[in-house]
């Protein structure tokens, strides 16, 4: 499955220092990813899920290098991006966009329509003057959904889902190959969601996007993604195409983590159980030894909590880091 | 049936400032206030007479007449003359341009050098914010008058003197708001979508960061106005500032501190004190009324 890929990501880090007192010196990291490796291939969406704080949005923050990475490699096409130097980067910039999950802080107030959309295609040169640009405004913001008269109006005037169609014109400008959705739905309401999910569909069969699609939502993941990847703690700890993922869970996390989920079919209500885990998600300031779900994990025996699994590959693209993978 | 026509009406009025552009609404929300529409009105005026009376006026500010000093007021001299003969009304109006003359050139340099220096502070962060920052933080604990007093006496007391004197000291203030609302403002997800849109630092800068902070700027010097025309007639009157003959609202007060002119000679020290009260006033209470139409919710 690696050789199609447009993105490799190889054990990525992330790490924030912690600092302390007057001078600012570093007491310690906070280890927000630690070492994650997964590939998407070109034209095919990943979903990434996890609970609040699992390093989700920093993972893909650190692979457009919004985020200095602390180690790690993102292979963009062949290019390591986080190699790459400043000037080669501003150009390749326009290769990969992302849409944000609040669409009230990712418009600027004072700007129109057209100078956000608009403003990207001038500074790359994709259009050649103004008089073009909005000619591109008005195309791009009609393939999302908008009207051409509304390129004049400022974001207040919007409403949230229309922002986030704005949003993603916006990141459609500069004619991207990837797009990072950082749980770009789930300030939204269902209805709106769901129009918007679909929107990113018909782009991405007209387009050919690759998308990075960062959400808490399992049923919009299960929905959108072809291969699906489970964060807990900072590390992947399950990674694989969707129906695998779905259908056969094999992490002790991962089937805590769909049960949870709420399921509209009648039939396998009562049958699926719910699995409780006891205890809080540990801080990524400072990690559990050994594997990082041990606290939690209802199978848990003396090797986990001394040796950090490997990411094994169980079945051909079905990566579990669990030291059980095999009994489970 | 007329309070619903009423509700009619503001409904309509309602819905046209949400149709207003940015600048629009603050218009619509600063005519509201009463006092601040009045004062902006008086503040116009006020600058009209310091603009058109010097020049339509017969007499000129330096003109001497000792047959004909300290006069009251009378139809020939309309606020009188004073020990020198000179004519107190064209003197008044002249003083008034040197005063918020000054006061503009000042508050417009200052604005400039403080929110370029607050932007790069803010944007770039790290050593060069610190070094700003402290810099910022030596001028303010400059004693004011200490510092005029040792700068008029190495270098004399000229316009030019005074504005440079004003500006030095007064930047850093500027320079702090601005640091601090860019600091805010460039965490925003949308400082985050034009890094990853590859937009160069200055359009980032002059094109997001700056109108979003514009609005404070332009609060802080209209307030600024106010506090300078204060210290440079504060100045003037103790010598420091705008030397005689040039006439200010601060160096014409100055007589007023012979016992003679205070209890006989009213109107040589009441009509630029009235200026300095007036204009000063004006500008604090347009000033407030701008920041509450521009913020809402932003209270001192």
């Amino acid at each position: 499955m690696s050789d199609t890929a447009l993105i490799r990501v190889k054990e990525l880090k992330k790490y924030f220092p912690i600092q302390a007192g007057v001078v600012r010196k570093t007491v310690g990291h906070v280890k927000a990813v630690d070492g994650i490796t997964f590939n998407i291939e070109r034209g095919k969406t990943m979903g990434l899920v996890g609970e609040s704080g699992c390093g989700k949005s920093t993972t893909g923050r650190t692979m457009l290098r919004l985020l200095k990475a602390t180690d790690g490699e993102v292979i963009f096409d062949g290019n390591d991006m986080l190699k790459m130097e400043k000037s080669k980067l501003r150009e390749f910039r326009t290769r990969m966009q992302i849409i944000f999950q609040d669409p009230y802080s990712s418009l600027n107030p004072r700007l129109p329509v057209k100078d956000i959309v608009g403003e990207a295609m001038l500074q790359h040169k994709i259009v050649p003057n103004k008089k073009e640009m909005k000619e591109r405004v008005i195309e791009i913001i009609g393939k999302c959904g908008l009207f051409p008269e509304q390129a004049l109006r400022y974001p207040h005037q919007f409403s949230g889902g229309q922002r986030q169609r704005i949003c993603i014109a916006r990141a459609l400008a500069v004619n991207p190959e990837f797009i990072v959705c950082d749980e770009a739905v789930s300030a939204l309401d269902v209805s709106i969601q769901s129009q918007i999910i679909n929107l990113l569909k018909d782009l991405q069969d007209e387009m050919g996007l690759t998308y990075l699609f960062i959400s808490h939502d399992l049923s919009v993941v299960k929905f959108i993604s072809d291969d699906v990847g489970v964060m807990y703690v900072g590390h992947l700890v399950e990674y694989g195409s969707r129906d695998k993922i779905f259908a056969n869970p094999i992490h002790p996390y991962t089937k805590a983590l769909l049960s949870a989920a709420p399921s509209f079919d009648p039939k396998a209500k009562g049958k699926s159980k719910r699995i409780v885990m006891e205890g809080d998600v540990p801080s990524p300031a400072n990690p559990p030894s050994g594997c990082r779900f041990h606290t939690r994990c209802p199978h848990v025996e003396p090797i986990c909590k001394e040796t950090v699994p490997e990411n094994r590959e169980l079945e051909p693209g079905h990566f579990v880091m669990c030291h059980k993978a095999e009994s489970l | 049936m007329s309070n619903a026509e009423n509700a009619v009406v503001k409904v309509k009025k309602v819905k046209k400032e949400s149709e207003l552009s940015y600048w629009g609404s603050v218009f619509f929300r600063f005519r509201k206030k009463k006092m601040s529409m009045f004062c902006l009105i008086l503040m116009t005026l006020i600058v009209l007479g310091c603009i058109f009376v010097p020049i339509i006026s017969p007499h000129t500010i330096t003109s001497t007449n000792v047959a004909n000093m300290n006069q009251p007021p009378s139809m020939t001299h309309i606020l009188g003359t004073d020990e020198l003969g000179r004519d107190l009304f064209i003197r008044f109006f002249h003083g008034g341009r040197i005063s918020l003359g000054i006061a503009l050139v000042v508050v417009v340099i200052e604005c400039v050098i403080g929110v370029i220096l607050g932007c790069i502070a803010g944007f770039y962060g790290k050593l060069i914010d610190t070094i700003i920052m402290r810099i910022c933080e030596i001028l303010m604990s400059f004693p004011f008058i200490m510092f005029c007093i040792t700068v008029v006496g190495i270098f004399g007391n000229s316009i030019p003197i005074l504005i440079f004197v004003l500006v030095f000291l007064g930047w850093a203030g500027i320079a702090r708001i601005v640091r601090g609302q860019i600091l805010s403002l460039r965490e925003l997800e949308y400082m985050e979508a034009c890094e990853a849109l590859g937009i160069s630092d200055i359009k980032r800068i002059f094109k997001h960061l700056l109108p979003n902070v514009l609005a404070y700027v332009i609060v802080f010097a209209t307030l600024g106005m106010a506090s300078v025309i204060l210290v440079e007639t504060a100045l003037s009157f103790l010598g420091l500032g705008v030397a005689p003959p040039t006439p200010t609202w601060g160096n014409m007060i100055q007589p007023a501190n012979q016992f003679i002119v205070l209890s006989t000679r009213w109107w040589i020290w009441v009509p630029p004190g009235v200026g300095i009260f007036l204009s000063v006033m004006c500008f604090n209470i347009v000033g407030d009324g701008l920041r509450d139409a521009i913020d809402p919710k932003m209270k001192r």
